[in-house]
């Protein structure tokens, strides 16, 4: 190639040249090259020609205005919507710098927010062993990750070893979401599994009762069932026990999450060749180990997609607390536009929540992606 | 279940030949005790429970009864499609709550299907710009909460509309204000009634002139423009009908009275920020599910086609779409089912939908909790059973048939 960069060889379209002396001229700027690139993907026909149009001049109309909106004309500091205005036509962020402790708190008490802060750390280091794998000491890593919800527990709501007790009500914020959305992921998968091998067994009985479940879940709003959690499921303790709304709210999340994760699961279960159950019937393998060792290992990896699909969605859908009177992120910031001083800000806060879901979402199918080329073992 | 493993083992331990144990070793007696105990287990459950419930209605002296369905429901709802006023009974006012659900989840399916397939199709096109364009709107909106989608579209159709009086107007008879969108009502008169005669008349016409062609295309080969003939069958029959009788259909256009729009429809602005933020959130799914479906037909279809001489635009809608719908509908069917779903987020933003009026207001003003959140969840599970018969029932009938 080297060659054809070289000014002396500008060639005579005519010449003859032996066998195997012909040297390699470059395509013609016709086939290739950025100009024959915008031909063929920009302008090929007149409806693709259209769409470019549309599509430049959607972005010369949205990006330099979210630009403008988002950073340069944005106002970083300030006491109310009126300094803000003063200062700028841009977005007011100076309204959610001064309230991030209520964002990301909620109503916990200033004095115990380390409490929060020491749980985030512990549980990144609950996480570490569980995603990646090439962690020293694993085994005894995983045994902590076990541990954490119990840890997490007892350092948020406190009322023993010293710790001063906190009311579930006072969570709100990230906070709530995280402690939702965690807690719904981690028991939602084995909970989806046992279901989806219910959905797939042989006796009758516990075959109608997981499809029972998984329909009636898949059926309904999750709006609908945090409804019963808040105004039904103590109907059903016995009378006098008070039962925390906050851990009524877990266990629907909980089960909602899981119908959906049984469904998936059933999905990659269904993809497993009948040759492999009955290799592991041959090896003469029992029930629980053959799905242990040779059906799950197989079916989950097929179902990493929709797993984490299920996950990213049961996040999303931690915000629908709202509708029963807890204030998460979303909450907190609706709330907060009632505050007189800063009225009609609600873009600010909805920008900014989104940005936060956006960048936590956007990584979950990031790592998904990871762990699907990681267990890739197919050829 | 364990106490019997156990039992059965500290026998075998000692050497006991053990009754119990050869019928826990026995598969099918086996499977007959785990099924057994798994029912008892969950009688014993619900037993409790409804005791419990029992107890704690007793506790409070409420009684469980759907009674409180004839009381006059007294509040009112911000749009019906049906009669109602707030001397209605609570039945009206959850049959008007269903239908609210109802017209929402059409309107977004249809709209939500129609800019999910454009998506899709413009992902796949070789235009890069719009290609990149659509995909950062999806990942967008996939990943951000829907329920943020709709308090954000909200707030830019109240913040942004300008008031009734000066409203944007689009030909003087729709109007676009932040108290919603105005449109004209149409007015039916007397001898209406032939027309949609002729419309049913004129779909029986179609449906009788495909299978005629086909039957004619599958003997003789020979094509007739199917698709041109039944939409000017579907088009000239009513209308003929129509001028015949008189045009007896009239349009009452909104006006701008002093303050406010008078007259004509209103699509309140709940109505148009759910309709827009759900359409927008499940077109971004449909639009992955179009493009793996079409993805997965494998490039040797196109050759194949190609081989035999058909044409690139025939190619897509005889040989690529019928293969890619097969696996586009069951992800689609749940699509659709989730969109009607997550309608019950009306709730969030004053939308009166069936777990607002009844799950809502009604369940406040009588205190029936149970009562009420059983009819709501009684009807979405209809809704959703509705939906995925339907969808089944078209997933057959597109289904590759083996030989």
């Amino acid at each position: 190639m080297a060659s054809t960069q070289n000014p002396d060889m500008t060639p005579s379209l005519t010449q003859q040249y032996e066998p195997g002396e012909h040297p390699d001229w470059p395509a013609p700027s016709s086939v290739k090259g950025p100009v024959a690139w915008m031909r063929e993907n920009l302008f090929g026909s007149v409806t693709n020609t259209v769409l470019t149009l549309l599509a430049v001049y959607l972005i010369y109309k949205i990006v330099p205005a979210l630009a403008d909106w988002m950073f340069l004309d944005a106002v970083f500091t300030g006491e109310s919507r009126k300094d803000c205005r003063a200062q700028g036509d841009g977005a007011c962020w100076a309204f959610i710098s001064g309230r991030i402790q209520l964002f990301i708190y909620g109503f916990y008490p200033d004095a115990e927010r380390w409490r929060v802060n020491l749980t985030a750390v512990l549980l990144v280091f609950a996480l570490v062993p569980i995603l990646f794998d090439k962690v020293p000491h694993r085994g005894k890593a995983l045994i902590y990750s076990a541990l954490y919800p119990v840890i997490a527990g007892v350092l948020l709501v406190g009322g023993i070893f010293g710790l001063e007790y906190v009311s579930t009500d006072q969570f709100g914020g990230l906070m709530l979401n995280v402690i939702i959305g965690v807690t719904g992921i981690a028991f939602s998968l084995p909970i989806g599994i046992c279901l989806a091998l219910g959905r797939q067994s042989h006796l009758p009985i516990i075959r109608i009762l997981s499809v029972s479940f998984i329909e009636f879940i898949r059926g309904v709003p999750l709006i609908t069932l945090l409804f019963v959690a808040a105004v039904m499921l103590s109907y059903f303790v016995p009378p006098g026990t008070n039962f925390d709304l906050l851990v009524r709210m877990l266990i629907m999340v909980t089960l909602f999450a899981s119908g959906y994760m049984a469904e998936v699961i059933r999905g990659g279960l269904q993809a497993i060749p009948n040759g492999q159950y009955e290799a592991a019937d041959a090896m003469g393998l029992k029930y629980w180990q053959a799905m242990r060792l040779i059906i799950l290992p197989q079916a989950l990896k097929i179902s990493i997609p929709g797993i984490v699909n299920t996950f990213i969605a049961l996040y999303k859908d931690t915000t629908l607390v709202i509708v029963i009177g807890r204030l998460d992120i979303l909450g907190i910031g609706n709330s907060s536009l009632a505050d007189a001083k800063w009225q009609g800000l609600s873009t600010e806060v909805y920008v900014f929540v989104a940005v936060f879901f956006f960048c936590s979402c956007f990584l979950m199918s990031r790592y998904s992606l990871y762990l699907e080329k990681k267990l890739h073992t197919g050829h | 279940m364990t106490t019997t493993v156990d039992q059965g083992s500290v026998a075998a331990q000692k050497g006991e030949p053990n009754v119990l144990l050869k019928l826990w070793r026995n598969k099918e007696t086996r499977s007959v005790i785990i099924q057994i105990l798994t029912m008892a287990v969950l009688f014993a459950f619900f037993a409790y429970i409804i005791n419990n419930a029992v107890l704690n209605l007793q506790a409070l002296g409420k009684t469980f009864s759907f009674d409180f369905l004839n009381e006059p429901a007294s509040y009112d709802i911000n749009q019906t499609l049906i009669e109602y006023t707030s001397r209605d009974t609570h039945f009206r006012a959850m049959l008007v709550g269903i239908l609210n659900t109802a017209l929402v989840a059409v309107c977004g399916i249809i709209l939500a299907t129609i800019l999910g397939f454009l998506f899709g199709v413009i992902r796949l096109s070789n235009n890069w710009i719009a290609a990149k364009l659509v995909y950062c709107f999806v990942e967008v909106t996939r990943n951000t909460p829907v329920l943020l989608q709709i308090f954000l579209i909200q707030g830019i159709l109240v913040h942004t509309l300008p008031h009734p009086k000066q409203a944007a107007s689009i030909g003087d008879a729709f109007f676009l204000s932040n108290r919603g969108m105005a449109i004209p009502r149409p007015i039916v008169e007397d001898g209406f009634m032939f027309t949609v005669i002729a419309f049913f008349v004129a779909i029986a016409g179609v449906i009788a002139f495909r299978r005629w062609a086909r039957k004619i295309q599958e003997e003789t080969g020979k094509i007739y423009p199917v698709l041109t003939i039944s939409l000017g069958i579907l088009v000239a029959l009513p209308l003929i009908v129509f001028m015949i009788s008189g045009s007896p259909l009239a349009f009452e256009v909104p006006e701008l009275g002093r303050f406010n729009l008078r007259g004509g429809w209103t699509l309140i602005p709940e109505f148009l920020a759910l309709w827009l933020a759900l359409s927008l959130y499940t077109s971004a799914f449909i639009s992955e599910i179009v493009r793996s479906g079409i993805m997965a037909i494998n490039k040797g279809q196109w050759e194949a086609a190609g081989a035999l001489g058909i044409k690139r635009s025939w190619t897509l809608r005889l040989v690529i779409i019928p293969q890619a719908m097969r696996v586009i509908i069951p992800p689609l069917a749940s699509q659709y089912l989730n969109l009607t779903k997550n309608s019950s987020l009306a709730i969030a933003i004053g939308y009166m939908d069936i777990v607002a009026t009844i799950g809502g207001i009604t369940l406040m003003q009588t205190g029936k909790e149970m009562e009420t959140m059983i009819i709501v969840l009684a009807i979405y599970l209809c809704f959703s059973l509705v939906i995925s018969a339907f969808m089944n029932w078209y997933n057959k009938r597109i289904a590759l048939v083996e030989r």
